[in-house]
């Protein structure tokens, strides 16, 4: 049943809690952010990527409201934030640095937002006691954040910025200063959390198996522009740009000219060697310069040429990059061209199939890969 | 070795404190004398043990019990307290806003405003109260310009007032109150206040509720560091100060070059120190908390 998926981004009726109309921002002669539009609905884990200096950092601090567009509006449930100093917003932050208080406990700390609602004093308890059997830290309340652990800090400043119950909750790289364990788990109880609540995340990542992880959408930003804005899955399958697959996981970029040829399309891309058969790319004319981009899990290394094979190559095992589970298999073409291949170790490693400068083939169906105009 | 330099600095304090603040406290347990030096008893080793016994029993409490017969030195002492406290507020109204500013300024000034605030100490602090006098007289600088202006008619009197006095003290002990609420506020985490604000608090609060916290070491040590030496102030009460400011700095010099009574000087200085020793160990005690949330 697909009734139930959760898509409000597909649903024409659907009221996005927060919509950037045209957005830019200006740091003198630098553009952080160049026209952006985009719409962010309710309850949706929503996930800023891209390289450091891309502007989804500044995008968080316009909606947090420690920065102002410079053109355009941004809208949080239909009302436009612009004149809203932070302190009026329904929204809150997680910092990167958590910046928690030094001089409060933890208790204090989660209670800091509500005692300035001037919220009764057994309210503000219980709401402090909820927080902490949230995030697990109710045996640490009377702790100053410097007698804590780093994740236990990660997750006293996640218990803060929940405690008032925000319409948006921001998280600037939330995980960044936990370790890779750590992260993983953490990744899994924030989804936790944010699917208990009820709250709608925003998070800013540079590390792209944490919005895959996380993220029910993800918006890839490069130069203050967002590339593309989809699931993960439309993201990692169907990249619309060479940025996109590029930026997203490994992959194998070629370049080429097109050649449509009724419901397929093949690309002449070297000298010597049989053109990429692919599915079709919207309007694209004989001739044209476009891209192909392959995962290397969807490539196949066999020892003898395969059959009914759409792209069959030969090439000669140059690498080989043992990851445990998986290897990746690093192929030169006969044209200099590198070709990579993982393969699922299946098989003990003394047992292994190929080595170096062994000729193989290497082939992948005909929807394996997509073509992409730039 | 080890012990060898642990014995440093306890050599240094024997020799620089212990010994003259036991000479002083000798001299205060004297009785008056026209010689030289200007009391007795003085110990003669060649006596032996009789003549130490002897010179032990010529000592006695009369210059501590005089001090609280007349009712010039406990009302010094106090005048001194007032004088101290008022100035180290003062200090800390004026020296407070300065290291803020320091702190937000960007960067590439903060040497440069950091060299200014030490910059009085490259001239002489007599001439520095010297030339408050040139400013603060009826013909003073201020004077003339405040008539220039038209703001008065005729001359404020100001200099030989304790108005006088606390400009002094203030100018004077300012940059101690600078740098440590700098230090604090220097190190301070921009984010800090941005998650205030987040978190609902209008500026004005974030800087009550975390700024000000969060220097509370920096003030702390910049108030004792400014209220120690104030209390025994001498200068500044004698050059800006008129007959009627009373400072116990000023009645200790009085008892030694006017009145040359070495005995009833020392004791009061004795008196001085023990009322200092209650700051200082507080003082040192908000020091060893800072070391120790600094872990």
């Amino acid at each position: 049943m697909a009734l139930d998926v959760f898509a409000p981004w597909n649903d024409p009726d659907a009221k996005p809690l927060i919509q950037f109309k045209n957005v830019s921002k200006r740091f003198g002669d630098f553009t952080a952010i160049d026209d952006l539009t985009v719409d962010i609905f309710e309850r949706e884990f929503f996930a800023l990527l891209g390289p450091s200096g891309c502007g989804k950092t500044t995008m968080m601090r316009m909606l947090a409201g420690f920065e102002t567009p410079t053109e355009g509006n941004i809208l949080l449930a239909g009302q436009d934030i612009a004149p809203v100093p932070p302190n009026k917003r329904a929204v809150n932050m997680m910092f990167q640095s958590y910046a928690l208080f030094p001089h409060l406990s933890i208790w204090d700390n989660i209670a800091f937002g509500l005692k300035r609602d001037k919220m009764p004093k057994d309210q503000i308890a219980a709401r402090v006691e909820e927080m902490l059997r949230l995030t697990r830290m109710e045996k640490f309340a009377s702790r100053k954040p410097h007698q804590v652990s780093g994740g236990q800090r990660q997750r006293v400043a996640l218990a803060r910025s929940l405690a008032k119950a925000p319409k948006l909750l921001l998280l600037d790289e939330p995980l960044g200063a936990l370790d890779k364990k750590l992260r993983q788990d953490t990744q899994f109880e924030l989804m936790d959390i944010q699917e208990k609540t009820g709250t709608t995340f925003v998070i800013v990542t540079h590390d792209q198996e944490e919005a895959m992880t996380v993220a029910s959408r993800v918006a890839v930003m490069d130069h203050g522009q967002i590339v593309q804005v989809a699931t993960p899955d439309v993201i990692y399958e169907a990249p619309n740009s060479t940025y996109v697959a590029d930026f997203i996981g490994e992959v194998n970029l070629m370049k080429g000219k097109a050649d449509p040829q009724g419901d397929s399309l093949q690309m002449h891309w070297a000298e010597g060697q049989p053109a990429v058969v692919g599915s079709p790319l919207a309007g694209a004319s004989k001739g044209q310069d476009v891209h192909y981009a392959i995962r290397p899990e969807k490539v196949s290394i066999s020892a003898e040429k395969p059959v009914d094979a759409a792209n069959a190559v030969q090439g000669k095992v140059l690498d080989i990059a043992y990851l445990g589970n998986i290897s990746t298999y690093h192929v030169e073409l006969a044209g200099g061209q590198i070709i990579k291949a993982q393969a699922a170790n299946n098989r003990r490693i003394s047992r292994r199939a190929f080595t170096w400068e062994d000729q193989v083939w290497l082939s992948w169906t005909a929807t394996a890969g997509v073509f992409l105009e730039r | 070795m080890r012990r060898l330099l642990i014995a440093i600095p306890f050599v240094w304090l024997l020799a620089l404190f212990i010994v003259p603040f036991l000479i002083v406290f000798k001299i205060s347990l004297s009785d008056l004398a026209v010689a030289i030096p200007p009391y007795t008893p003085t110990l003669d080793p060649a006596d032996g043990w009789a003549g130490f016994k002897h010179f032990l029993s010529q000592l006695d409490w009369e210059n501590y019990v005089w001090l609280t017969e007349d009712a010039l030195y406990w009302k010094a002492y106090l005048s001194s307290l007032k004088i101290a406290v008022i100035s180290t507020l003062l200090t800390l109204l004026v020296g407070y806003p300065i290291a803020y500013g320091m702190a937000r300024a960007p960067e590439e000034w903060r040497a440069m405003l950091f060299m200014l605030v030490i910059l009085p100490f490259w001239t002489s602090f007599l001439i520095r109260v010297y030339s408050w006098m040139g400013i603060l007289s009826q013909e003073g600088y201020l004077n003339q310009f405040l008539l220039w202006i038209g703001a008065i008619n005729e001359p404020l009197v100001i200099l030989n007032t304790n108005i006088a006095v606390y400009i002094g003290i203030v100018y004077t002990y300012l940059p101690f109150m600078i740098l440590p609420i700098y230090a604090a506020l220097e190190k301070l985490d921009i984010s800090l206040l941005e998650a205030a604000e987040d978190l609902g608090c209008s500026r004005f609060s974030a800087f009550w509720l975390v700024t000000v916290p969060l220097s509370k070491q920096g003030i702390v040590a910049g108030s004792f560091l400014v209220f120690i030496p104030t209390i025994g102030e001498f200068v500044i009460p004698s050059l800006l100060g008129g007959s009627r400011t009373l400072m116990i700095g000023k009645v200790l010099w009085e008892e030694f070059f006017s009145n040359r009574d070495w005995p009833v000087a020392s004791a009061v200085a004795v008196v001085l120190l023990l009322i200092l020793i209650i700051p200082i160990v507080l003082f040192q005690r908000n020091e060893q908390k800072q070391r120790e949330a600094g872990k």
